[in-house]
């Protein structure tokens, strides 16, 4: 199949540039990226149905989306295959990168096997799952890391319960490296975060929560990152979203340890005082930050320090936000909002096209050795197709998510997916 | 100069003036209360629901008291007791009580927010007892009728809030309504029960008590919270005692003239010496009490009236 899209604004973020051009899809990969917007090529090549004028919006690479939450087994009626895929395409994401916080978790090669079946059958989009470092994430004993490993899983990570035991994930991560696999920790000092529900300060005392220092990132991830340097495993910290937090990070690279670090669309995009009279959808973990610290992150994901965002996409219906703050679950669904949220970024002079595409498909891509997340020839033709200026007015209802559970509801957003390419194939179009 | 809010959920979203309105009233409920004729009829007709899902006596009781001398029909109801037991969740519990079409709901819970959250689905007037680590407004206020009456003002005064900060939703609601009235306030406590970001709250903070009570005119001592505590907070009660307590030789460094407030009930020998606490000369702690049902009978007699006031404008759009 082939088809070709022209006079698109091409965003690089290997090239770290934007140009007018056009691109020729064909067997599901980019068989040629052309920098003129109208290439030559005569309809006995490409027929005229063949052909997508793209006028002069935005063509990047599909965004590799690191931290989804399908709630696949267990909680479906908050998030299923179907919905999940349907909202990453509407939203441009072509590959979910899914979490193993389910309930049961995703801890066994079987679980594993059973859950990559109904995603490749029911999601329009690539999906890759991530299994549990612990057995039932309860922190004891490591899973079967390389049975894991062959039956599919591209990580490993007991999500937002940190192993408390350190020989317990000193001995995960030096088993780890052996089979090369990639750990994702949630840098967090698991007591001083206990029962937190705000970031301490001005803020969280006015409003009586209970709250956890930012210092507990730091803290998190100094420990993990001294692990890292005894055992050498490969490590990618979820989130980190304090300025405190970055310059140990920056440390452990210039040290050249192999670790990377990820953040939330939220936590570049809001800060703790959004969550004004208790807006449980704005409880998100780890919690939001001060706005001293959004503006250290997004400055750390211009730089490259951080190297990846993801939308940390949690699904949680009605009745589990619909609590007092202390008592509601955390999270937010954000596949679909994830592009728009984060062009705010873009239309505030924060961070250029290219910036936010390398950490939303190309970092990404590359930590868990994926071909995706380029413009190149030869790349898979996993496409996002997007007007970075189109007004929107977001309506929660209107999402593709089960669980409508978004901090930007009602919010004024700037740019919009025209369509979504997963190999090749249209996989959704703006009506 | 009018009193225009729909619910009482907090001191932050009363004006100057709506404080003074209401402590005016409560001061003409405080002397009435002290005739012989204290009971009234200006909630006939009106039923109020007392909803705590947290152990309370005294709050409870003065809600109760307040409601009943103002001719309301009052129904307490021990919300531990009950269907929160057997997984209700606190919205259906609100909209349960609303089709029972109450007209006053007054709320305490264990939550901070919780109240805010109910105060969304119900149709009538909601007054917060109290929720969680955030505010309780009526304690506020009666604490600040008891200032004025003692001290003839509520401005311009120097006052000490001492003690366990970080757990308080008093001291929150006293911060607030004390700033409002334009008064300087200052903290006295343990670095580890202050919560975070306080000295941003425009108040000044203090470790040393006998440095932080020179010169006030008010000492406000807080209630050390044990069954808050989850641990660790202090080394122990005699420590704590021997540092925050206040007693006859602390409060020398307060103005000659210092009143002694605790919102109660009292830990004798934790915070607070017993016999100080029982000195008439020094100590309001009983007077507290007592403006704390005239002030309870205020904030409910105009919560009412703009109650009404919405209700016949309803009407009245219904009609045309």
């Amino acid at each position: 199949m082939t088809t070709l899209i022209t006079n698109a604004r091409l965003i690089d973020p290997e090239a770290g540039r934007v140009f007018p051009g056009s691109v020729l899809l064909r067997n599901g990969v980019i068989a040629e990226v052309f920098d003129t917007p109208d290439p030559a090529i005569g309809t006995d090549h490409v027929p005229q149905d063949a052909r997508i004028d793209a006028g002069g919006k935005c063509l990047a690479p599909g965004i590799v989306d690191i931290g989804v939450k399908i709630c696949e087994p267990g909680e479906r009626h908050k998030e299923s295959y179907g919905s999940a895929g349907q909202a990453a395409a509407a939203g441009g994401v072509t590959t979910i990168v899914t979490r193993p916080d389910t309930r049961p978790a995703i801890d066994t090669p079987e679980v594993l096997e059973f859950i990559r079946r109904r995603a490749n059958e029911a999601a329009p989009v690539n999906v890759l799952p991530m299994a549990a470092l612990t057995k039932g994430r309860e922190g004891r004993e490591m899973t079967e890391i390389g049975f894991l490993m062959d039956a599919g899983a591209v990580a490993f990570t007991d999500c937002d319960r940190v192993v408390r035991d350190t020989k317990v994930l000193s001995r995960a991560m030096t088993y780890a490296r052996a089979l090369g696999a990639l750990i994702v920790g949630h840098p967090q000092d698991p007591a001083l975060s206990t029962g937190a529900a705000t970031t301490s300060g001005k803020f969280a005392s006015l409003r009586g929560l209970p709250a956890v220092s930012p210092m507990a990132e730091r803290m998190g991830l100094d420990r993990d990152i001294a692990l890292v340097e005894m055992t050498g495993v490969r490590y990618h910290a979820d989130q980190i979203t304090t300025a405190r937090a970055l310059p140990p990070l920056e440390r452990a690279k210039r040290n050249g340890f192999d670790v990377t670090a990820g953040i939330s669309m939220h936590h570049l995009t809001l800060n703790e005082f959004d969550i004004a009279d208790y807006r449980t959808f704005f409880k998100v973990k780890p919690p939001l930050r001060a706005e001293d610290d959004r503006q250290a992150v997004v400055e750390a994901v211009r730089t490259g320090l951080i190297d990846v965002i993801g939308s940390f996409h949690t699904p949680q219906d009605e009745e589990s936000k619909r609590l007092p703050f202390e008592e509601a679950a955390s999270g937010a669904v954000g596949l679909e909002t994830m592009l728009p949220v984060l062009l705010r970024l873009y239309h505030s002079g924060d961070l250029d096209l290219p910036t936010l595409f390398r950490a939303l498909s190309l970092n990404p891509a590359r930590r868990l050795g994926l071909d995706c997340g380029r413009l190149a020839k030869s790349a898979p033709a996993d496409l996002v197709l997007f007007d970075p200026d189109k007004p929107v007015i977001l309506d929660r209802f209107q999402l593709r998510s089960k669980s409508k559970n978004t901090p930007f509801d009602g919010a004024r957003l700037q740019g919009k997916v025209v369509q979504t390419f997963v190999n090749g194939t249209s996989v959704y179009r703006s009506a | 100069m009018t009193f225009t809010q729909r619910h009482l959920l907090g001191i932050e979203q009363l004006r100057p003036d709506e404080i003074t309105v209401l402590l005016d009233l409560s001061d003409k409920y405080a002397d009435r209360n002290r005739s012989r004729a204290t009971s009234t009829d200006v909630l006939a007709g009106m039923t109020q629901i007392n909803m705590f899902f947290e152990n309370s006596t005294r709050t409870q009781a003065s809600f109760e008291l307040a409601g009943k001398r103002l001719g309301a029909d009052v129904m307490s109801m021990a919300m531990q007791a009950s269907s929160v037991k057997k997984g209700e969740t606190l919205v259906d519990t609100a909209m349960t009580l609303n089709a029972m079409r109450p007209d006053l709901l007054v709320v305490r819970h264990p939550h901070s927010g919780a109240v805010d959250l109910l105060s969304q689905k119900v149709d009538c007037a909601v007054l917060n007892a109290g929720d969680g680590r955030h505010e309780h407004p009526t304690q506020a206020l009666l604490d600040a009728l008891t200032i004025r009456r003692a001290k003839g003002r509520l401005h311009r005064l120097s006052i000490a809030i001492c003690g366990d900060i970080a757990h308080s939703r008093v001291a929150r609601s006293n911060i607030m309504l004390l700033g409002k009235m334009e008064n300087r306030v200052r903290l006295i406590g343990p670095p580890t029960l202050m919560p975070a970001g306080i000295a941003e709250f425009g108040v000044e903070v203090f470790e040393d008590m006998r440095e932080g009570l020179r010169d006030v005119d008010v000492v406000m001592m807080l209630r050390l919270q044990k069954e808050r505590m989850d641990g660790g907070f202090i080394p122990s009660e005699r420590e704590y005692y021997h540092r925050y307590g206040l007693d006859a030789e602390k409060l020398t460094h307060a103005k000659e003239d210092a009143i002694v407030m605790h919102p109660g009930p009292m830990n004798r020998g934790v915070e607070i010496d017993g016999t100080l606490a029982d000195d008439i000369n020094r100590s309001v702690i009983q007077e507290q009490v007592e403006m704390g049902v005239a002030v309870r009978m205020a904030a409910m007699d105009l919560l009412a009236r703009s109650l009404r006031e919405r209700r016949s404008a309803m009407d009245k759009g219904v009609m045309a």
